[in-house]
């Protein structure tokens, strides 16, 4: 129990050298034996660091947390006309030389009214570039309360040199939103899909080109 | 730099007779003894304390009033990064492995540490880090400025500063692995015969599995920070969210790393105290057994607790619950501890020596941290305390009052064995009543502070925190001129200015490192003592 044994040290004796000898060697193939199975748990663990990526994508693909890019299920549209939000609509490109507005620089809805607003994109550049729109809300809590039931942020875009694409977003914002949220600004960021060899949503075909533009920041 | 090299000279063994070690810097450069190298972990954590002591009080300074008055935001924000990571690496994490390399093998009976020259190289990779750290400062852009946590995006983005900080961060982290091997092997493979594992010391059971944990979340650390790097410039989008990365990927496999770590830090402070109140309580220490079991219990929970630090980022409404009972179920484990120190103070016959008054203050303000802690573990009351100053206050009674007074316990209650000379008591006594008052003065009013919402890492502040920021930064510098008081017992010990130290100079100790003589022999138990 005690922490600390009582103990006498005791005197080596002559005929005990060669046995302090082999023991001393022993415990240092012990310990090289120890090093290297330590080192190789360090290792490892190194590893595990890097597997938690993957990790982290499939728990967030089992639990939903990132599926953004999925119609929500509007069940009531009944229409509060005694209410109007303004949607402002705002749009973003980020290191990418395309032309990207709404037509439209807001709209003023009813909440439960499906609407529709219409955004255009340009490839202003020579080459065919796939890009992908994530949306975001201002403010952040509306984003539970806007329901969209269509749009271009669902799929990659893939354009062609100079070609000018319209594209649709259905929507309809709950009911259910409180009464403070008097104005909600839809913000879109247009990202270039850096080598988008495959199609995850099968929407557009892969470019020839992959291109390796992307630049750090 | 210490009386050791001398000391072994007259000392009356005949078994350093190594008469062609080298001499001057050389020796420590080259030493793969022990006791050197735990006497230059010690000395290198003492000089990084105070450098992160001088960048804490620059915050506090600037704190003193709302507005800007001493320094540039930007550079604020560097202050807060950089004391945060001195202090963890450079401070309190090597001042452990320090106690380690200096009692591990004494208190086990063995001759040294099991890699002599593995540990030598083990130490000398941190004055290197300790200068890519500091010298982050004077590079383009300043220092890392985003938090010692270093999330992204801020840590992707800034400047090199941040680069020089993941640098150093691989080295330490490459020289604790490299520790932690030393005392795991050391620990299993060459304890004294009939030292079973459970007539261990306590404070070598507390460093063989906070040695264990090192080496399970120290890669793991490397592995985020390496992930960073290439974020950072080779293209990868681990973490950057316009190549598809995630910054909450870098928190969850930051934060695997950043809890097991707090214990990292506080388990061998648990070990230190678990020594020193049986002593001074002249008791042995209760529940031995159980005391074991409870540091096994804590370093097992640690790794199922990280997201406690993330409840605001988002988490599924389970995930909040289940990390929130799992941090809960830590008080219990901490809760013997705390419970048995105090069963052993019961009825002892106690004294009130420095390291006995540390001691005491440890487990006073250790267990409010703890209890501050507990009132974080509470998912709704994190959403709103989350980045206020009762963080700030939580995390510095147990870093500051737990692993660093536990160290200053230790330092004082081996100071005799180390240098053979005992301390100046009067001199501890005001060490410890000036860094008991003032360091309750500096952080006792940061709880109210962040109940009132201050916000941390911020140069500037609303007019009603003024008062309690005032208050703290008095204190502050209180704390760290009465450090000093500790520089000058450690000179004063080192130059051999005081009573010449018995064997064993407390009367209730019974370790196997008071059976040498003090000082301790350069070699010590070459032969390796018997254990009944």
């Amino acid at each position: 129990m005690s922490n600390g044994p009582t103990h006498d040290r005791p005197a080596a004796g002559e005929s005990a050298a060669g046995a302090v000898h082999d023991r001393r060697e022993d415990t240092r193939q012990a310990n090289r034996r120890m090093l290297k199975r330590l080192a190789v748990v360090a290792v490892g663990m190194f590893g595990f660091g890097f597997l938690l990526v993957p990790f982290y994508e499939q728990i967030c693909n089992v639990t939903g947390l990132r599926e953004i890019a999925r119609a929500d299920v509007v069940e009531n549209t009944q229409v509060v006309t005694s209410r109007t939000i303004r949607l402002e609509l705002d749009s973003n490109v980020r290191h990418l030389d395309w032309g990207f507005r709404s037509l439209e620089p807001f709209v003023d809805i009813h909440p439960g009214e499906l609407r529709q607003v219409v955004y255009e994109i340009t490839n202003n550049t020579g080459r065919m570039i796939t890009g992908q729109a994530i949306p975001s809300y201002g403010p952040q809590h509306a984003a539970p309360y806007f329901k969209k039931l269509e749009c271009f942020c669902f799929a990659k875009q893939t354009l062609q040199p100079g070609e000018t694409r319209r594209m649709p977003v259905v929507f309809v914002i709950d009911p259910k939103a409180p009464d403070d949220l008097g104005t909600i600004t839809l913000s879109y960021t247009f990202f270039e899909v850096e080598g988008a060899a495959t199609d995850i949503q099968g929407a557009v075909k892969p470019p020839e080109t992959s291109t390796k533009t992307r630049s750090n920041s | 730099m210490s009386s050791i090299p001398h000391d072994h000279a007259h000392d009356g063994h005949g078994h350093d007779d190594h008469a062609h070690h080298p001499t001057g810097i050389m020796r420590w450069v080259t030493t793969t003894n022990h006791k050197d190298i735990g006497t230059m972990y010690l000395l290198f954590s003492l000089g990084m304390f105070f450098v992160g002591g001088v960048l804490a009080l620059t915050i506090r300074t600037e704190l003193f009033q709302p507005g800007m008055q001493v320094v540039h935001p930007e550079f604020f924000n560097s202050l807060t990064t950089l004391h945060g990571l001195i202090m963890i690496f450079g401070a309190i994490m090597p001042a452990a492995v320090g106690f380690a390399n200096w009692m591990i093998p004494m208190m086990i009976g063995a001759p040294d540490m099991a890699f002599a020259r593995m540990n030598n190289w083990s130490f000398w990779l941190l004055p290197p880090a300790a200068i890519m750290l500091i010298g982050s400062f004077f590079v383009p852009g300043g220092a890392a400025a985003g938090g010692w946590t270093l999330y992204p995006p801020l840590s992707v983005q800034a400047g090199m500063g941040t680069d020089l900080t993941i640098f150093a961060i691989h080295i330490m982290g490459a020289s604790s692995i490299m520790g932690s091997i030393n005392i795991i092997t050391t620990i299993l493979n060459m304890r004294a015969p009939g030292m079973t594992l459970m007539k261990m010391p306590m404070f070598v059971w507390t460093w063989l599995i906070t040695a264990y944990l090192l080496i399970a979340v120290m890669p793991v650390l490397a592995g985020a920070v390496t992930m960073l790097l290439t974020d950072r410039h080779f293209g990868t989008s681990f973490f950057n969210a316009a190549g598809g990365g995630d910054p909450v990927l870098f928190q969850h496999v930051f934060w695997f790393f950043g809890h097991p770590e707090v214990y990292i830090m506080i388990l061998p402070s648990f070990g230190i105290v678990s020594e020193i109140i049986p002593t001074f309580a002249r008791k042995p220490l209760f529940g031995y057994a159980s005391m074991v079991y409870a540091v096994a219990s804590i370093a097992i929970l640690s790794f199922i607790v990280w997201a406690h630090h993330m409840f605001t980022v988002g988490l599924p409404a389970a995930g909040l619950l289940f990390f929130m009972y799992a941090t809960m179920l830590i008080a219990v484990p901490t809760g013997v501890k705390v419970f048995n120190w105090l069963a052993t103070m019961w009825r002892g016959s106690m004294t009130f020596e420095t390291p006995m008054l540390f001691s005491v203050g440890f487990l006073f303000l250790f267990t409010m941290g703890g209890f501050t802690g507990l009132v974080l573990a509470i998912t709704p009351v994190d959403i709103q305390l989350q980045d206020t100053y009762y963080v700030v206050a939580h995390f510095h009674y147990v870093l500051v009052a737990g692993s660093l007074f536990a160290f200053f316990a230790g330092a004082y209650y081996w100071l005799p064995k180390w240098t053979g000379t005992m301390y100046d008591e009067t001199l501890g006594k005001w060490h410890f009543w000036a860094a008991m008052i003032t360091f309750n003065i500096t952080f006792f009013p940061m709880h109210f502070l962040g109940l009132a919402g201050m916000p941390r890492r911020i140069p500037d502040y609303a007019q009603q925190f003024t008062d309690w920021n005032m208050v703290a930064t008095v204190g502050a510098f209180g704390f760290g001129i009465s450090q000093l008081i500790f520089v000058w017992v450690l000179i004063k010990c080192m130059r051999g200015d005081g009573a010449k130290a018995p064997a064993k100079p407390w009367e209730g100790a019974d370790t196997l490192e008071w059976t040498l003589p003090s000082p301790a022999p350069y070699h010590s138990f070459e032969t390796p003592p018997v254990i009944k």
